[in-house]
């Protein structure tokens, strides 16, 4: 499974009038392991939603080399979602095959074993008939990972997948984002924890509306590059001044 | 003895028209019920029960007192009310409560003004319905709503849960969420016409909702729910029609307060979220 690469253009995206992603250009190359590291509000969700085509580009492109939409999987953060809803883990799971089997037609016998293989890959056997809403964060976080293995995307972005989960669960979700790598899927992870990257994502794109740097996580990820992200991130006008930047 | 009071009011055949127009109502309204409350939209529908009434008026108006003129027009001012609500709830990013009490006021008093100018027409009726003169349309009406709202529902079942749970989901998969909702809201306004030819435009909700809401207090899952929901919509259809028989007072404020009355029980001693829950000693397991 080698998808194509996602080639970023010049892209601006705008969050409430102001610059979340700023020019923008560089490319996810195929079967790449990339984390998008940066300061709070440094445009990170907005980039990955900007290539889940759920934000519109102010400027700029984004070529995602002919792949449709459900063959770009999006893993939202944690708390965008309504838990309380009475819905099952396996229905949820299920869910992700949506795009393959439609809103009507039964869901096929091959779908459920492979809702229930995805439960037990996340290690949640026995958990199918469970409601969301009984979950802790960890486990339904576990849950949102079975679904990206059946929608079976051959690119995946990934809000904070690690946020707000113990470090059994991080290491579990890790090993299957790694997983993912070694099949050959293109993968990029919006990340807080700095050691994680180091050690496990080869490739660091680092963001603070503008970018800061973006390569081999050893080049890209100096402390230099830090403190530049985390200043350019800080520095909130009142009255900012209008970007002339030409598009290129 | 038990015979006079439950079956014999069922020997007159306006008891019984009454008893299978609320019958369908109770299949037809508290599924839909059950997911407005999950969707957060319990407000929304009282807004449409207002918003159909400037719809009836000229339907009235222009069709003579045709019920289905009525119904048609209450149909397409709700819809319109319901377009106007989602549209009010994506500008304010979810907090239009304060925009959809405007909506719904000026509904109200619009359908109010256009109905005292018309001849002929009981503002009364038409806001507080009449269960007991339900005739052959108006049981066709119902049944015909019915008919629609519940395979209606079926059929959109599966994406408007998952547009309910996690709508950016939908939409990056390429769902359609908005066509989903909008059918969702068109099934909603049909059901609310449907009451309002039993129940009147002020509690044409009230067999759709109340039970709906009392649901969450019998069951956890939405299957659950929906089959609670049902159930306590034709026991207060039963029983709201017997003690409007029985106490002499008007049947559709009965089914209403019998409704009102099961919800009140169902908060009070319902095996889930209920006081008498909360105050039960919780068992648990050791370690």
């Amino acid at each position: 499974m080698t998808p194509p690469a996602i080639t970023l253009t010049d892209l601006t995206c705008l969050h409430a009038g102001r610059p979340a992603v700023h020019h923008l250009s560089g490319r996810f190359a195929p079967g790449s392991l990339t984390a998008v590291v940066g300061p709070n509000g440094a445009g990170k969700s907005t980039l990955l939603r900007a290539i889940a085509g759920l934000h519109t580009a102010t400027e700029g492109r984004i070529d995602r080399g002919g792949l449709a939409r459900q063959d770009i999987a999006l893993l939202p953060q944690a708390g965008a979602l309504d838990r309380a809803f009475p819905i099952a883990c396996a229905d949820v799971v299920a869910s992700g095959a949506l795009a393959r089997i439609g809103p009507f037609r039964a869901v096929p016998p091959a779908t459920r074993a492979a809702v229930e293989a995805a439960l037990a890959a996340v290690g949640l056997s026995g958990f199918a008939r469970r409601l969301v809403g009984t979950l802790s964060a960890g486990q339904f976080q576990r849950v949102m990972f079975a679904r990206l293995m059946l929608q079976d995307a051959p690119v995946l972005l990934l809000d904070e997948p690690t946020a707000a989960v113990d470090a059994r669960t991080a290491a579990d979700l890790l090993a299957i984002i790694q997983g993912w790598h070694g099949e050959g899927r293109t993968v990029v992870a919006v990340l807080h924890d700095l050691d994680l990257v180091a050690r496990a994502f080869p490739e660091t794109l680092l963001l603070a509306r503008d970018p800061v740097a973006w390569g081999p996580t050893a080049v890209a990820f100096t402390p230099e590059t830090r403190l530049r992200a985390r200043l350019v991130a800080e520095a909130w006008a009142e009255q900012p001044e209008i970007c002339t930047q030409a598009a290129a | 003895m038990i015979h006079a009071l439950l079956i014999e009011p069922f020997a007159m055949a306006f008891m019984r028209r009454a008893l299978a127009g609320c019958v369908a109502l109770s299949l037809a309204g508290p599924p839909l019920g059950v997911l407005l409350v999950l969707r957060r939209m319990s407000l929304t529908s009282d807004v449409l029960q207002h918003g159909i009434l400037p719809g009836i008026a000229l339907g009235a108006l222009f069709g003579g007192l045709s019920l289905w003129a009525m119904g048609f027009g209450g149909f397409l001012a709700g819809l319109a009310v319901a377009l106007l609500a989602g549209w009010l709830a994506r500008a304010t990013g979810g907090r239009e409560d304060s925009q959809l009490a405007g909506v719904y006021l000026i509904a109200l008093a619009g359908g109010v003004a256009i109905v005292s100018a018309t001849r002929g027409i009981d503002l009364g009726h038409l806001l507080f319905g009449s269960v007991l003169a339900v005739d052959n349309t108006a049981l066709l009406l119902m049944a015909g709503v019915a008919s629609i709202a519940l395979p209606g529902l079926a059929v959109i079942w599966r994406p408007l849960i998952l547009e309910s749970f996690d709508p950016g989901f939908m939409q990056a998969v390429g769902g359609r969420g908005g066509a989903w909702h909008l059918a969702f809201m068109a099934l909603v306004v049909l059901c609310v016409v449907g009451g309002f030819a039993a129940l009147g435009t002020l509690m044409s909700i009230g067999l759709m909702m109340l039970p709906a809401v009392a649901a969450r207090h019998w069951a956890a899952e939405l299957a659950g729910q929906v089959r609670a929901a049902v159930a306590l919509a034709l026991l207060s259809s039963v029983c709201g029609l017997l003690l409007s028989y029985h106490a002499n007072i008007p049947a559709g404020p009965a089914i209403v307060l019998t409704a009102g009355g099961l919800w009140t029980a169902s908060l009070l001693t319902g095996p889930r979220d209920s006081l008498a829950a909360r105050l039960r000693r919780h068992q648990h397991y050791r370690g």
